[in-house]
């Protein structure tokens, strides 16, 4: 029982993981909490829905193009949105508004486009389940750990092998400096969102094939449990990012289980407030030092 | 000469302002007497709660800089105080709302402890999840609160004997409290007590390197948002006779904080022409219906685009990062 809610949890982790990533990543440079991620990860939900459902292409591919189109619209919302609002140099605060409206925007557009009823998501895999030590996994479950597990060493890889990744290292430790030694800065911005936005879209459509359901709304709550995961983590630290979501996953499904089911969604938050009070840094974080 | 002539031209704007409001004062106060229908009364109230909500986050987040995405657990908190305190102990109106009020303050106290600790994106984070769990143990706590059933049959307020059961009555009582938290709010923010919550908004570590007791102030900045938060809750609560944990969502948190930031962090007039844009926009939209909240969403990034510094914010007080 107890390891069969773990392995759940770990299901659900990893989804909060891969989100995480973008929420970390984004706040790593441009230190704001792009709240249009969660609907940016029902976007990407859908338009896999919509492209398996057309039938006209295989699944593997409909999901490649869905990562790809949700990666532009990531790249598309930080072009037309996020950089006016930037370039003005206004507070961040303004940032967070504009992300909260882009937000409600998606959400909306998600609800025209694809109707506020739930829909059911195709059972493109029919995969079996194992049974290991007493605990059932779905073979499912095991396609999800290994697509996220190759998935992360393939970022991994990029961000700390090639010139690009090391570019967008620098750009996390210092914009201007960065700027200074001849990098585009901007074109790393949006290469991050791009990847962002592409896992995001792996998120959504890996959780609405776990749920076999999506609807305009899934996006919301993950989204804010996913910025809590890379809290918790030390944002804008890549591991710190994988590991908070696994904790939250874990913790989340083992506390519905064993104390009150009502309650899943507020014991996010419960840690992420515990976790900044004791150790404002984040698990991985480093601590800064303020300059007077 | 330029300084005199500066100030001339201050107080100019400040009589023309005052005549301004004036007339704005005389019109607030004849809107239910002018004809128009009680669904345009209706309008005018929820404004002005809205205002209210406004006004009372401005003291907290405009002022003092602690931006709060949790100020509709504190109106829910005040809103369910007054409703269960009506329902179960028949205690009056202004009893109630108080103790509404006083509850959502005592609970916003606590958020102090974050903030003496936390800053920027870290806080208002904290107050996200503060609501979140406010908005659970509402809902979940179903022996006290009935849960997502709600409570239905709030009573109508008695003030002094007198029953507010009009549309224009309510109107009246939202008037007021509005008008008060807008004094209080105002007077503060004139006051060195709003120039200490200000020095702190600008740099903590400066404000307390002057001599600025941070926790004092940051627990006066606290306690009276909530409390005001808290009260137009009650009268919310009242006001609409039923209330569920639906009404206290973050979707009402961003709303009450995007009236603050759009108005212009700290400008109390600002946050009033917000929220009568941002109340009035949707409304006026109804026949697009279905693009009402597309709309509204774009509205929020257009505005943040053209004036990052509100609509009444001041370019100086821009931060260059």
């Amino acid at each position: 029982m107890l390891l069969q809610q773990i392995v759940n949890g770990l299901t659900i982790g990893t989804m909060y993981s891969l989100c995480a990533v973008g929420y970390s990543m984004v706040f790593g440079i441009l230190e704001f909490v792009n709240f249009a991620h969660g609907s940016i990860y029902t976007v990407g939900a859908f338009i896999t829905l919509t492209l398996v459902s057309s039938g006209r292409i295989g699944f593997g591919v409909s999901f490649l193009l869905s990562m790809i189109a949700t990666g532009l619209l990531g790249v598309a919302i930080d072009r037309f949105a996020y950089y006016p609002i930037r370039s003005k140099r206004a507070p961040k605060m303004n940032l967070l508004i504009g992300s909260i409206g882009m937000s409600i925007f998606l959400q909306n557009l998600a609800m025209l486009i694809w109707g506020s009823q739930t829909r059911n998501y195709p059972e493109v895999l029919r995969l079996g389940s194992t049974r290991l030590l007493g605990v059932t996994i779905s073979h499912y479950q095991v396609v999800i750990f290994l697509l996220t597990a190759f998935l992360i060493v393939a970022l991994q890889t990029f961000i700390k092998k090639t010139k690009t990744g090391k570019a967008m290292r620098a750009t996390a430790q210092n914009v201007d400096a960065t700027k200074l030694m001849g990098v585009n800065v901007n074109l790393i911005v949006q290469i991050v969102f791009f990847i962002g936005s592409a896992l995001a879209c792996v998120a959504g459509t890996l959780v609405g094939m776990y749920y076999q359901a999506a609807d305009p709304w899934m996006g919301f709550m993950p989204g804010l449990k996913a910025f809590t995961a890379a809290v918790l983590g030390g944002i804008g630290v890549f591991e710190g990012a994988m590991v908070g979501g696994l904790i939250i996953g874990i913790v989340e499904t083992l506390a519905a289980a064993y104390i009150h089911a009502g309650y899943r969604d507020g014991i996010a938050f419960a840690v992420l407030i515990i976790v900044l009070l004791v150790r404002p840094t984040g698990l991985w974080g480093k601590a800064l030092s303020r300059k007077v | 000469m330029q300084v005199l002539g500066g100030n001339r031209k201050a107080s100019l704007s400040s009589r023309a302002s005052r005549i301004l409001f004036g007339i704005l004062g005389l019109v607030l106060l004849a809107v239910p007497y002018v004809g128009v229908s009680s669904y345009v009364v209706r309008m005018f109230t929820l404004t002005l709660m809205y205002i209210s909500l406004g006004l009372s986050l401005n003291l907290l987040s405009g002022l003092a800089g602690q931006v709060s995405l949790g100020h509709a657990a504190f109106y829910g908190i005040g809103a369910y105080t007054s409703a269960l305190l009506s329902l179960r102990l028949g205690l009056p109106f202004m009893l109630t709302c108080l103790a509404g009020g006083i509850m959502a303050s005592l609970l916003g106290l606590l958020l102090c402890f974050p903030a003496m600790k936390l800053q920027g994106t870290y806080f208002t984070f904290v107050t996200l999840g503060f609501g979140e769990i406010v908005r659970l143990i509402i809902l979940n706590w179903a022996k006290l609160t009935r849960g997502p059933m709600g409570l239905p049959g709030i009573p109508q307020p008695v003030i002094l004997g007198i029953r507010i059961a009009s549309d224009g009555a309510y109107y009246y009582l939202i008037l007021v409290i509005a008008v008060i938290i807008y004094a209080v709010v105002s007077n503060i923010s004139n006051s060195a007590t709003g120039r200490a919550l200000v020095a702190i908004r600008e740099d903590t570590l400066v404000a307390e390197a002057m001599g600025v007791n941070v926790f004092k102030y940051k627990m006066i900045a606290f306690g009276l948002s909530t409390f005001f938060a808290g009260i137009v809750g009650a009268y919310f609560a009242h006001y609409i006779s039923f209330i569920d944990p639906s009404n206290f969502t973050f979707d009402e948190s961003s709303l009450i904080l995007s009236l603050v930031v759009l108005g212009g962090m700290g400008n109390l007039k600002g946050t009033i022409l917000a929220a009568c844009f941002l109340i009035a926009v949707p409304e006026v939209m109804r026949g697009l219906l279905a693009y009402r909240m597309l709309i509204y969403g774009l509205i929020l990034v257009l505005a943040m685009m053209i004036r990052p510094q509100g609509l009444l914010g001041s370019q100086k007080r821009m931060q260059v990062s």
